[in-house]
């Protein structure tokens, strides 16, 4: 919280996309988290992933639940739509959302908490619709906004910022994920831009629910030692095992991306992944594998980041479901409610 | 890359970049900031500790800070910070004698002759006085001020300002012989002087000998020759069509001041473009204010006369080809003759030392000036001293000022024994400015407001004599409204490399996004890493020690930053802080950050 807001004053050097937009263009208010807060780091990330992906700010709809990370969609893109839902049910207005336009991007953002305590239910269930979003899970162990209660991320044998150990298992929601069919998990770090911000790019570009684990501490209750959602932990235990690079469909392919053996996939919309850097037999397009993976690094307290799994063939909840291709928004009234008559003629069918 | 030292006290002074302009480091955010409190007699005693003269300079300085001020770089148009000192003046407590240094009763034993009153010879007194010498002034005319007073018109400067700052000096007992000439410096050292510093300007005109230049020698004037008649109330109108050659200072002087006497058609003739003149840009809007045409690439050729009477110039129109190594050419498209009754040649002035003999152990030149060194201000003549215009050519007021100081500290060395070379140090004091968790002690916002424009006397007015000052100075509004523009540059950002936990908080807050976390490396190749690309190279970057976490630097570039203290506010673990560093700048038997005991024995408050 700073009494000042940030001068929109900014750098004359700062170069602009190609719609004529800088990154502070990208901004939102003020942040009134607590200063040194990851979610603000993140909150950054997506501010830069959005003007690199040179996105319409009014063609995106942020949305999100309750807690501070929920509380970060006002701080980035304040020119795009928003939705603050009740605690946990994001999911449902996101779905609801998507379904009535298609032609949005859907950024949601949610917390440990509103995730996997009261709107894990919420969440399980949109990605098994497989609603068109990303998703990111701003991950800090704990209720931040009602004071740092553990978190069901929280792991076990963590201790509170009093002292008190947590005797919960905690829920990976990239474990999760992988479980319920997602086609796009990944996990990063909020102190970690370099790969934050091209897993953003390549999570709003994945045509299907994109799950994107974020540790991200949180200063006030969860930064002390025996936690293990701190800066210095995370920092310790965190391991970059797989590297990857979004690549826009127009981009050269220049000797930085092709080098090595590395592999690439194509997204729907032509833009690609390359993957810079997996351990040996690693497969990101291996469901099985990569929960393996993930279970056997759990055992020696490794927490593996980067974009871990992906489905290029996943098929989203308009495909599946066979609606137009219109958003709904833009279908006309005649067509989308076609009145009395129709209603009976379906009436008819089922008599 | 090499951790950036905070502790140098030049490396803060660099961030404070109207500070770093000033010849004399004047502290300009500081003086700024108590014109805001409302505390002008504080904030003119703080100028006046660096500058000396801040009603005239006020008035008449030629700001090389203005334009080294950050906020230019940021909306184009630098602080008033001259304008804002005229207005520390003028509000200012009338009498602020109380608080000039007091003047020891019992001297040192010591006698020093300054030659010449100008504004050099008259810093080198004031910081003389206070530490018990006994000082003589030899000036030629019949008073003191040098330019100040002969050449720089009353217009832009009241004498009634002019005096009053001079008598602070002089009324601390400078012995001041007027219509005393120097005409041999071997007879001046004969009178046996502890010490003797030169002080006598650049007093010579520039000639332009073209062809018809004598042919009416009574209608063509030489610029500071005129100006000083003007003072001299010797001449007091001129017909009605001037050309002015020239397009520096003095040139503006003698145009202005040929619209006040009855020119009424009066051209300012350049021969180089506009952007290439030496007179200011504020200058030449003044000129343009009122009514004076300025013509550039015109370059004279001869002088036309009719029967013995000046009638017109010639002039070659000119275009200018930029050559190799940066030298113009220039390629003469047309001749034009303008008509005129009097000429004034405004184009440089020279020093000139005809009484210096050549043999008594001063060194000279091949360009016939004396050889001066440019710390110490020394001749080869051990105790003989040179500042101001007379030491390298025409300067301005500042310069002076600031060769003075140097001089003096050198002069007091030279009398007390000590080697002149060793130059006492400066110093630094860095205060936290945190008054609470996202509080402090200056106004950190940005305030968008655009420069304050000044008022000016009405025109016809103004033009009715040489007495009526042009500019009226800012009221109190205005002056508050351009304070908020300062960007408070002196408060640091201070960092404390090993509380950061890399957390990117100021990062990402800093609008003008000046921070960046990156590995360490070579410095040209960290320098590409910059979150946003250097653009003003010369401006310095600072770099931290191995961060606690990653090892990697925290690097911020000075360039943009506006001292809004958001990193600082942010930052969870007081990493960032924000500090008022207060360069201390050592005077002649003062070390940094010493000032004399006030006349009245009140302590000096000079500090926001
Ligand atoms: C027309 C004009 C306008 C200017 N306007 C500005 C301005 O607006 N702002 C600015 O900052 N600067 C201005 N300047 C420059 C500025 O006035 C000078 O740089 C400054 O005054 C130099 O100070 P000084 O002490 O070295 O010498 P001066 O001011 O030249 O003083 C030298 C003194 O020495 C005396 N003297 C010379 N020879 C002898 C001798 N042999 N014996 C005894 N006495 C002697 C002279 O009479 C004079 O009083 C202007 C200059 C001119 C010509
Ligand atoms: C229905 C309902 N139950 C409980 C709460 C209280 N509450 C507010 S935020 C929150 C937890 C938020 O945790 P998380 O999603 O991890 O967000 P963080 O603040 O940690 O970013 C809770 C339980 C609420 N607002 N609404
Ligand atoms: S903004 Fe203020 S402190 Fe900074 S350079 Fe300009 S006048 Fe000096
Ligand atoms: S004070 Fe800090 S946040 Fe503000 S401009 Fe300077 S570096 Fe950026
Ligand atoms: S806000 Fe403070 S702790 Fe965080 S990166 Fe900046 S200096 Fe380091
Ligand atoms: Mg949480």
């Amino acid at each position: 919280m700073s009494y000042i807001t940030k001068p929109r004053v900014h750098h004359p050097a700062l170069p602009t996309n190609s719609l004529g937009l800088t990154r502070r263009d990208y901004e939102g208010s003020m942040s009134t988290l607590c200063a040194g807060c990851g979610h603000d780091s993140i909150t950054a990330a997506i501010i830069e992933a959005a003007w690199e992906l040179e996105l319409e700010p009014h063609m995106v709809a942020k949305l999100s639940g309750i807690g501070c990370s929920s509380k970060t969609p006002t701080y980035f893109l304040g020119k795009a739509h928003g939705f603050n839902s009740v605690h946990g049910r994001m999911p449902a207005i996101a779905t609801g959302a998507s379904a009535a336009n298609r032609g949005l991007t859907y950024l949601g953002v949610s917390g440990d908490g509103d995730s996997l305590s009261i709107g894990i239910g919420q969440l399980c269930h949109a990605i098994r619709r497989n609603v068109n979003m990303l998703y990111v899970l701003e991950n800090n162990g704990v209720y931040g906004l009602t004071k740092g209660q553990f978190s069901a991320s929280a792991d076990l044998g963590s201790t509170a910022k009093k002292g008190e150990v947590n005797r919960s298992e905690p829920i990976d929601p990239v474990l999760l994920a992988l479980t319920l069919g997602c086609g796009f998990v990944a996990r990063s770090f909020s102190g970690d831009k370099a790969q934050l911000i091209p897993l953003i790019k390549a999570g709003l570009a994945h045509d299907g629910f994109a799950l994107i684990d974020v540790i991200s501490p949180c200063v006030a209750f969860n930064d002390h030692q025996g936690s293990t959602k701190s800066y210095k932990y995370t920092r310790d235990h965190l391991e970059e095992a797989v590297a990857a690079d979004f690549i826009l469909p127009m981009a050269e392919i220049t000797t930085s991306y092709e080098a090595g053996q590395g592999r690439t996939v194509e997204m729907h919309d032509g833009t690609r992944v390359r993957f810079r850097k997996v351990p040996e037999g690693y497969d990101p397009t291996d469901r099985d594998h990569a929960y393996a993976y993930l279970r056997d690094r759990a055992h020696v307290a490794e927490v593996p980041t980067g974009l871990l799994y992906i489905d290029t063939e996943d098929r989203a909840m308009h495909s599946v479901l066979g609606t137009v291709q219109t958003p709904l928004v833009d279908v006309g009234w005649d067509e989308l409610c076609p009145g009395e008559d129709a209603l009976a003629g379906i009436m008819e069918r089922w008599r | 890359m090499r951790p950036t030292d905070t502790s140098d006290p030049h490396y803060y002074h660099r961030v404070v970049d109207c500070q770093w302009g000033c010849p004399a480091h004047t502290n300009v955010p500081e003086y700024i900031r108590l014109i805001a409190l409302g505390r002008y007699t504080d904030a003119y005693m703080l100028n006046r500790k660096s500058n000396v003269f801040p009603g005239i300079l006020g008035r008449t300085c030629d700001r090389p800070c203005e334009p080294a001020c950050r906020r230019t770089r940021l909306d184009g148009e630098p602080v008033a910070i001259c304008r804002l000192k005229r207005v520390a003046a003028d509000l200012r407590d009338d009498d602020i004698r109380p608080l000039l240094p007091a003047i020891p009763e019992k001297k040192n034993g010591k006698r020093i002759l300054l030659i010449g009153a100008g504004p050099a010879s008259l810093t080198v007194a004031n910081d003389l006085m206070p530490l018990g010498y006994e000082i003589t002034i030899y000036e030629k005319l019949e008073k003191p001020g040098g330019l100040m007073w002969n050449n720089i018109p009353q217009f832009r400067l009241p004498p009634r300002v002019l005096n009053e700052e001079i008598d602070y000096i002089l009324d601390m007992g400078v012995d001041l012989r007027t219509g005393h000439e120097v005409d041999s410096m071997a007879a001046v050292l004969e009178e046996g002087w502890d010490a003797v510093f030169i002080g006598t300007g650049a007093p010579r005109g520039k000639e332009l000998d073209l062809p018809g230049r004598w042919d009416d020698p009574d209608h063509v004037h030489i610029g500071i020759d005129w100006l000083q008649s003007i003072a001299f109330e010797h001449i007091d109108s001129i017909a009605p069509r001037v050309l002015v050659i020239g397009a520096g200072n003095t040139a503006m002087d003698c145009c202005r001041s040929a619209k006040r006497l009855g020119g009424t058609d009066v051209k300012v003739m350049a021969r180089k473009p506009r952007p290439l003149f030496k007179a200011s840009p504020w200058e030449l809007e003044d000129a343009e204010g009122e009514q004076i045409d300025i013509l550039e690439n015109h370059s004279p050729t001869r002088f036309l006369s009719e029967n013995g009477k000046l009638t017109g110039m010639e002039f070659e129109i000119v275009r200018w080809h930029e050559q190799e190594g940066g030298r113009l050419k220039k390629e003469v498209l047309d001749t034009v003759v303008l008509p005129c009754d009097e000429v004034i040649l405004a184009i440089g002035q020279d020093a000139a030392f005809p009484w210096i003999e050549r043999d008594i152990g001063i060194e000279f030149n091949d360009w016939e000036m004396p050889v001066v060194d440019k710390s110490t201000f020394a001749t080869s003549l051990p105790g003989v001293f040179v500042g101001g215009d007379a030491a390298w050519g025409p300067e301005n007021i500042i310069w002076a000022v600031e060769h003075g100081h140097q001089a003096a500290i050198s002069l007091h060395r030279y009398c007390q024994g000590e080697p002149v070379e060793d130059r006492p140090p400066y110093g630094q004091n860095l205060v936290s400015v945190k008054m609470g968790l996202h509080e402090w002690s200056y106004s950190n916002d940005f305030d968008g407001a655009q420069r304050a424009e000044m008022n000016y006397a009405d025109l016809r007015e103004r033009l009715k004599s040489m007495e009526v000052e042009a500019e009226l100075g800012f009221d109190i509004e205005r002056a508050l409204q351009e304070t908020e523009r300062c960007l408070n540059c002196d408060i640091q950002t201070d960092f404390t490399g090993p509380l950061c936990i890399e957390c990117d908080a100021c990062i990402d807050i800093c609008p003008v996004t000046c921070l960046t976390i990156t590995p360490d490396g070579p410095e040209d190749e960290v320098r590409l890493r910059l979150t946003v690309p250097q653009i003003h190279p010369d401006q310095p970057l600072f770099a931290s020690e191995p961060l606690p976490h990653t090892g990697r630097l925290m690097m911020k570039d000075e360039d943009l930053c506006i001292h809004c203290g958001l990193c600082a506010e942010r930052c969870p673990t007081a990493a960032w802080d924000m500090a008022k560093s207060d360069l201390l700048v050592p005077y002649a038997g003062l070390e940094a950050g010493q000032i004399h005991p006030t006349r009245s024995g009140a302590p000096l408050e000079v500090s926001a």
